[in-house]
């Protein structure tokens, strides 16, 4: 067992479990944090991205032990009162159908949206659509998800 | 997965220490070995994260030779001014392996441990011929893959950094496969001091590989259209439902081309 410490959506939290848990089944199962996604653990479709020390990662493709002291952001954390302006936009492009990718993909967008301000890039639509590379939508195609990222850079 | 004992030591000998088991395995950025976990095709009794190390991650220059720690991500590698300074054909590779959610994660001594036929950085060590070192000795890149999955690594041992002499130019392309964007094939060219040298990956059923013919060709003349008359076998090369030997025959010579013509 490990006894792990995290700040996660800004609360301090403390849990023992065992070795191999996974970050996915730390939020999920031990925090009851079930909006990050479980879609296809093995690293490919993103579903389960959220944010570890200001960075994106697959939730399911790290041992929550190793993260012991990080600063966790997941799907929950994001909106500050009003809706992030990454979710926002999301709702306003229909950039969803069923859903069960969206927490990934607007976890993904915000990470690529920060990233590319911090370097003074410009986020063109060729570049968000490579950026998406790890985050897989099965319902549709993935136009309205990059619309949505597009507007929400120009918001953030 | 299967039960596995967590470890993070605080400094190398003491990772040494707890790799002395022979079912223990060094944990670097997990994107790898995490997966191969989870499908019961690896069952280490512990994991040694080396992470945490002081001096494990991070790139410096000294003496003329890039020095990247192995923990160092490959986001990190990709966006270092160091990297992009002397070697960027290296973080042109490093900003194209995975997605962006793995690059944060996978390190640079993770892949090179793991030796993946499919991954990118072996083709990048091996052309530039770097020196791994480890925390017992420098090995030669020449000397250090020895087939699909295999290395010089002795049981225990760590893969402390990578040092890369700057090449004159470098440059690498690679034909992603289309779902898993894994290497198909890979092709990394380097002018070094030692001439021009080339490693495939993703192609050879043995792992990474140098190509004597490409290697010639390019020596002469280092132009994309030198490596129009160069002769590339079928042999060896794996045959899958992706891509035919012939295919990844014909594939290394067009990304030998393109890893030319982006050569900077």
């Amino acid at each position: 067992m490990a006894t792990i410490s995290m700040t996660v959506n800004g609360k301090a939290v403390k849990r023992a479990v065992p070795d191999n848990t996974l970050l996915s089944e730390f939020l999920r199962e031990h925090l009851r944090l079930t909006g990050t996604h479980v879609g296809c653990d093995t690293s490919q479709c993103g579903a389960c991205v959220v944010h570890v020390d200001g960075r994106a990662i697959k939730s399911c493709t790290a041992l929550a032990a190793s993260l012991d002291g990080a600063t966790v952001t997941t799907i929950e954390g994001l909106a500050n009162g009003d809706l992030h302006p990454m979710q926002k936009a999301f709702n306003d492009n229909h950039g969803l159908q069923c859903g069960f990718c969206t927490p990934g993909m607007i976890m993904s967008g915000v990470d690529m949206v920060a990233r590319y301000k911090a370097e003074g890039r410009e986020l063109t639509e060729a570049a968000i659509r490579h950026e998406l590379e790890g985050n897989i939508c099965r319902c549709t195609g993935y136009h309205n998800i990059v619309k949505s990222i597009q507007q929400a850079a120009a918001e953030m | 997965m299967y039960d596995v004992s967590y470890h993070r030591p605080a400094s190398l000998a003491d990772a040494k220490a707890m790799l002395a088991s022979d079912d223990a395995k060094v944990l670097a950025g997990g994107q790898t070995l995490l997966p191969t976990m989870k499908q019961h095709l690896a069952a280490p009794s512990d994991l040694v994260d080396v992470r945490r190390i002081p001096g494990m991650s991070g790139v410096k220059v000294e003496g003329g030779k890039l020095v990247i720690g192995a923990a160092t991500t490959h986001a990190e590698v990709a966006g270092n001014a160091d990297v992009l300074k002397h070697v960027p054909s290296l973080a042109c590779l490093a900003a194209g392996i995975g997605d962006p959610a793995v690059r944060h994660m996978g390190t640079i001594g993770g892949s090179i441990a793991n030796n993946d036929p499919a991954a990118d950085y072996p083709s990048a060590i091996l052309a530039l011929n770097a020196t791994v070192v480890t925390d017992r000795r420098e090995i030669a890149a020449d000397d250090y893959f020895q087939g699909m999955f295999t290395t010089a690594l002795e049981p225990g041992e760590i893969i402390t950094a990578v040092k890369i002499t700057p090449p004159k130019s470098g440059g690498y392309a690679k034909f992603p496969n289309p779902a898993s964007r894994y290497a198909m094939v890979g092709v990394y060219v380097a002018q070094t001091g030692a001439g021009v040298r080339v490693a495939v990956t993703g192609a050879g059923q043995d792992g990474v590989f140098r190509h004597d013919g490409l290697e010639a060709a390019l020596s002469a003349r280092f132009a994309p259209e030198a490596v129009d008359g160069v002769s590339v076998s079928a042999d060896g090369l794996l045959s899958d439902i992706h891509g035919d030997a012939a295919y990844r025959a014909h594939l290394v010579k067009v990304m030998a081309k393109r890893a030319v013509a982006a050569a900077a």
